[in-house]
Formats: C-alpha cells, structure tokens, sequence
C-alpha cells in the first residue's frame, strides 16, 4: 500500500497532553498524556484501522490529526491538492483549507448533530462556513451529496429527531464528504449502531471510499470491524502505537505482546464449545499516570527487567510491520490464522 | 458446559407464553409477545437479538422489575422449580403480588441479576460493602453485619478484586468500570442465586476485560452450579458463553437450539441475515450482506411473520398472512418460519 506513492499526511511525534487543574486556582497537578510520540504515514486512498481500549489515546489521535485539538507537541504535514500543511505553522487560510481537506465522522449520532438544524442546514453548514456554496448551489450539492449516503431527498427539511441512529449516522457522514474532503477520520462510526445498521455503513463507507478516492483513519475497538475495512492496522496503548502493520500480517503475526491480547480478547463466533483462552490480568493504565519504561509492562507476561525502565521506540521489523517492543525479534505470538475459522 | 456425566439436568424456570406490553401515548408497544423457553439448572441460555426485540423486558419480566407503568405483564406464567432437600416447590412468580415480600425473596436470593452500566445500577452513595451486604441482610434475618461483612470481602475476592478488605469500605467512582463490573457480579452472587441474568454485562467494557469478566462468569458458573441466563446483541459474545441460544426478533422467538445448532445449520432467515451482516475476525472477507429495510414501527403488530418485509425468502399471502408458530424441526431445534418447516 505504501509504495512509492506520495503520502497524503505525515505524523511526526506527535503527542497531546491535558492538563490536570486542581483547586481553587485551577493550577496545573500533572498531565495526562493522552498521546504521547506518534508516528505514522498515510497513503492516499489507504485505510488506516486505529484498535486500542479507552484511554489508549485513540481518539485524541483523531482529533489532532482532524485539527479539533491544538497539538501538544509534534508536526502533522497534510499534502492538501498540491500545498503542503504543516501543524504546527498554518495561517488562518491554511487552516481552513486543512479542516477541509480532513474531515470527522462521529460516533454518537445522537448527540452529534444539532437538533435545531434540519438536514439541508446540518449538511450545508460546512459548505457555508467555507464559503464554498450558498443558495441554490448549496442546496443542490447538499441534495446530491444527500442522495449518495443513501437517503431520500425529500428528508432535506427534517430535524434530526426523526430519523433513526442509521439515517442519523448518514446524515453525519454526508456532513463530512460535502466539502469533498481526502481524508475522513471515522471515530467508532458504527458503534453506536445495531448489527444490521452497522453492515449497511461500513458498505456505504466502503463503497465511498471507492468512488471518491478516500483515505480513512477508521478508530474502533472492535478488532473484526477494523479487520473488515482497514488495509492496514495500527494498534494502540496508553498514547503509543505499539504495533502498526498491514492488516493480515497484524492479525495472523502479531509482533506486540499486547496485540496478542486484544486477539486473544476477541469473542469467537466458532466458539460455544468449551474454549479456553489466555485472558491478560490488569487494565489499561491511566493515562495520568503511566507506567515507567514499556508502557504495557505491568500486564505483559513476556516483560523483562529492561521493559520496566526503558522505553522501547517504534521500530521497522520487515513485511511493512513497525512495532514497539524489547523482545519483538525472539517473541513468537499467537494471531488468528485468516484462512481457518 | 455443562456438567457431563450427570442425570437429566432438572428444569429451573419455565416461561410460558410470555407478553409484556408497554402502554404508551403514541400506542402499545408488544415488547415480548408470547415468549416460551425453559432453562435446566446449571446450563446456560443466550438470548440475542437487535435493540428492541424484548430481550431486556424478557429478563425484567423474569425478575418482575418491568418498569410499571408504562409497562406490564399481561399474560404468561414464569414458573421458578425450587429444589430443597429432595423437595420440589413451585413457584408462580407472575402470580405474587408485586411489591410482596414474596417475589422479594426470590429477587437476589434466587435469581440474582447483573446490568450494562455498573455505574448507572451502582448506588453512588454508599459503600461496596453496604452495597453487597444489604442483600444478605435482607434475606438471611440470621445473619449479622460482622458476618456480612466477612462475606462480602470473601466474595469481592472470589470475584478477583484485590485488595478486597480495602476496597470494601471503597466507593463505587474510586473503582474501574472492570472492578465496578466485578463488585456487581459479587453483589449479585452473595446470596448464592439459583439463576445468575447477565443483560449486556459486558457491553460498556473494553475488549481485554470483557474478556476477563465473561470468563470470570464462566468460571462462577461452574463453581456455584447455577444457571445462566445471558443477554446479548453480539452473536459472538452469547456464543462463547451458551450452552443454548434463543434468537429473539419484535418481542418473538424466531430461532432456539443448541449453540452448534444455532452456529452450524441457523435456519431462520433473520439469524442467517444476522450472521452475514456482522464482520468476522478470520475466515474469507467477504462484503457483509446488511438486513434490508429497517425495524418497523413498533406500535404496529400486523397479522404475519414480523420479519416479513425484511425477509429475502417470505412468501406473500403465506407470510404476511399468519404468525408462523414456532415448530421443531431437529430435536431441541426450534424455528418461527414456514419456509423452514
């Protein structure tokens, strides 16, 4: 997938810190490093899957990277048609060709659309706001792009409250690909939904990504729904990648002991007979206070007395696998074989 | 899982026909529409289905804790089987009154019950410990607070919470989601119920300790011989946990059957469009087949099969006519479909 191509969007260390404010001075107690030194590259037209817990810095990731939040720390260099962005340094018209350019699908479609604002309003907002369309203009792009997530055109004049969690999550995504954006970072868009509504989006957004040349940073916990739309995997844990590699060598040859967990973790359809599996103990770490050297050291059954006090970087381990690991070289992992059940 | 080697498992709870019914202004909603099925002691029962199928309600009738009004239990017989040294009581648990002491005795005693949201189903103001204890307090008069209280750290233990004579004096917001889950578990468990409900007790959590909590399940299972009743939207987690599966679709049972049967020969045409729209973790990938339509309005029953419109094999004038009656098509193997019989 990352060949020679250029790369739509280059992330160089780049973390995110909150700050803990306490008492009446709202002085800073400590930060909590929600993401803390990430590095990643997408190429144009690529799906990047995004699995980690809560906490694990998934979505600050995609809200940094989607321009909602101001970085900490780090650069994120966007290839927008032709320019170049760079964050930190964008002036104010870059910054709106950036939003632009990287648009977000939420999870919640219940408490992400506004609902005061009828569809032709909540779809046409971003067009306004960029000044890309008004009047007959807007409404016709908002009818077209309306009609391509696959609701009805006479909905135009309706208020959030009576469509159903499906029609409202594509409201929500025809509110992103209005403005045409390259990249879409979908956060857990499905999660919220029933199974049956969830397969008709993950279509549709594969089926978009199809037509429009898309690249997606899709976050989700659920390993099966990122193994069904990624072509690649990046995994997460407590604001690090631990693990990034392409989809079918992550899920059989996991390099990260915790990506052997979350598979692991993954409830089996083949199951129901009595299974066995190796559970992990502990929970993910808080993010305000950290754990010192590997970040997964405390749950990991592999952890050695480095993994306690130095930090492993993220490496390159051949087959387009970068990982994160003292041992990844002598470790063997069990995956789940793709071919099998 | 169950127990082999042993005689005819005997029947604990009898459901006949159930129908709860929610009186709404906008009209009656038929949450469960004459809902039968029986659990043996110690095995174990998944119920499945889409939000709104009245799988919730089903357990909530069981425990007669149906929120009232709206709704209420208009017609069926739940009959709970007590064995007590060789005796057999039968207990018509729809019968008493509702607010008795009687279906009091057997709330928590008998039935013991673990929700989504251990924050929302927590009581914030008083400890685990009061929390766990005051069940044994009600319902053993013998008991006294220090015993209780020696219990109750006893169980938090079973239920792998460390430290468990701290964290007994400990409120639930100083605990995990993980750890409120396990203290739910363990409050659920102190009187040591014949019929453990789980609706959705894993849901709210992160992969690895969902993980860990389904197998703790398990393993309290086992160790204390009781049943198992186990809500669930995602096919995968009820299979890993049941020994029997019921498929429920618009307050009906569409499908019931052994675990193997339910997994390797489904039948009914809602649970094999459930199984082609959810995205597996390994096998061929192959594009998801959503179930057409959307779920219809819930306060109109028409005279068919309920799944009718949605359905790719329905015969019109057969289907849409009359309700299938639910026929058993292979020992133990029950489907709701003409085109299956």
């Amino acid at each position: 997938m990352t060949n020679q191509q250029e790369t739509l969007l280059t992330v160089r260390g780049l973390k995110k810190y909150f700050p803990i404010q306490k008492g009446f001075l709202r002085r800073a107690a400590g930060m909590v490093r929600a993401v803390d030194g990430v590095d990643l590259e997408l190429a144009p037209g690529e799906t990047l899957g995004v699995v980690g817990e809560s906490g694990s810095g998934k979505t600050t990731l995609g809200r940094c990277i989607a321009k909602l939040y101001e970085v900490t720390g780090g650069e994120i260099v966007l290839n927008a048609g032709g320019e170049t962005l760079s964050i930190p340094d964008l002036d104010r018209d870059q910054q709106k060709l950036f939003r632009r350019t990287v648009q977000t699908i939420f999870q919640d479609p219940y408490s992400s659309l506004n609902p005061r604002l009828n569809v032709l309003d909540t779809v046409g907002e971003p067009l306004l706001v960029n000044n890309l369309a008004k009047g007959r203009e807007l409404e016709d792009r908002v009818t077209e792009t309306i009609r391509q997530v696959g609701l009805r055109v006479d909905y135009l004049r309706r208020y959030p409250h009576s469509f159903s969690g499906g029609q409202r999550q594509r409201i929500g995504i025809a509110r992103a690909l209005v403005v045409q954006p390259r990249l879409v970072v979908a956060d857990e868009p499905v999660s919220a939904l029933d199974v049956s509504i969830q397969a008709q989006i993950l279509n549709l957004l594969l089926d978009l990504q199809q037509e429009y040349q898309l690249t997606y940073i899709f976050i989700s916990h659920a390993m099966s729904v990122v193994r069904y739309v990624s072509s690649r995997i990046a995994v997460m844990y407590g604001g690090k990648l631990v693990e990034m590699a392409p989809k079918t060598e992550l899920l059989e040859n996991p390099k990260h002991p915790y990506t052997e967990t979350l598979l692991a973790a993954v409830p089996r359809a083949a199951a129901g007979r009595v299974r066995r599996r190796v559970v992990t103990s502990g929970e993910p770490p808080d993010p305000a206070n950290l754990p010192s050297g590997c970040v997964f050291h405390p749950r990991c059954p592999y952890a050695l007395d480095i993994c306690r006090h130095e930090a492993p970087t993220l490496e390159k381990s051949g087959g387009g696998t970068y990982v994160s690991c003292h041992r990844a070289t002598e470790l063997r992992l069990q995956g789940i074989s793709q071919s099998g059940q | 899982m169950a127990a082999s080697g042993e005689t005819e498992p005997r029947t604990l709870v009898e459901v006949d026909n159930l129908k709860t019914y929610f009186f709404l202004h906008e009209g009656t909603v038929r949450a469960v529409n004459g809902v039968s099925f029986a659990i043996s002691e110690r095995r174990s029962l998944g119920v499945v289905g889409e939000s709104g199928c009245g799988k919730s309600v089903t357990a909530q009738s069981l425990m007669r804790i149906v929120p009232s009004p709206p709704g209420r239990i208009v017609d069926g017989r739940v009959t709970l089987h007590l064995h007590d040294d060789g005796q057999e009581e039968l207990v018509q648990v729809l019968e008493l009154p509702a607010k008795g002491p009687e279906i009091r005795a057997i709330r928590g005693k008998q039935i013991g019950m673990i929700f989504q949201e251990p924050m929302t189903s927590l009581s914030p103001l008083h400890t685990i410990g009061n929390q766990i204890t005051e069940a044994l307090l009600i319902h053993d008069p013998d008991v006294t607070k220090a015993e209780a209280r020696e219990r109750a750290i006893d169980m938090l233990g079973r239920v792998g919470i460390p430290q468990a004579s701290r964290l007994v004096d400990e409120y639930p917001y100083q605990l995990s989601g993980g750890m409120r889950q396990r203290a739910m578990i363990a409050m659920a468990l102190i009187c040591g119920p014949r019929l453990l409900i789980g609706d959705e007790p894993t849901t709210a959590l992160d992969v690895t300790i969902e993980a860990q909590i389904l197998e703790l399940i398990k393993d309290l299972q086992s160790e204390y011989g009781m049943a198992l009743m186990y809500i669930s939207h995602d096919l995968t987690v009820v299979g890993d946990m049941a020994d029997d599966i019921m498929v429920m679709y618009l307050g009906l049972v569409m499908e019931r059957g052994s675990t193997q049967q339910i997994f390797d020969n489904p039948l009914h045409p809602y649970t094999i469009a459930l199984w082609r729209s959810i995205p597996r973790i390994s096998g061929k990938l192959e594009r998801l087949q959503p179930i057409h339509g959307t779920l219809p309005n819930p306060y109109i029953s028409p005279p068919g099969c309920p799944f009718f419109e949605r359905c790719q094999r329905c015969e019109g004038g057969v289907c849409d006519a009359e309700l299938p009656p639910l026929q058993e098509v292979e020992p133990g193997h029950f489907v709701r479909c003409f085109g299956c019989t």
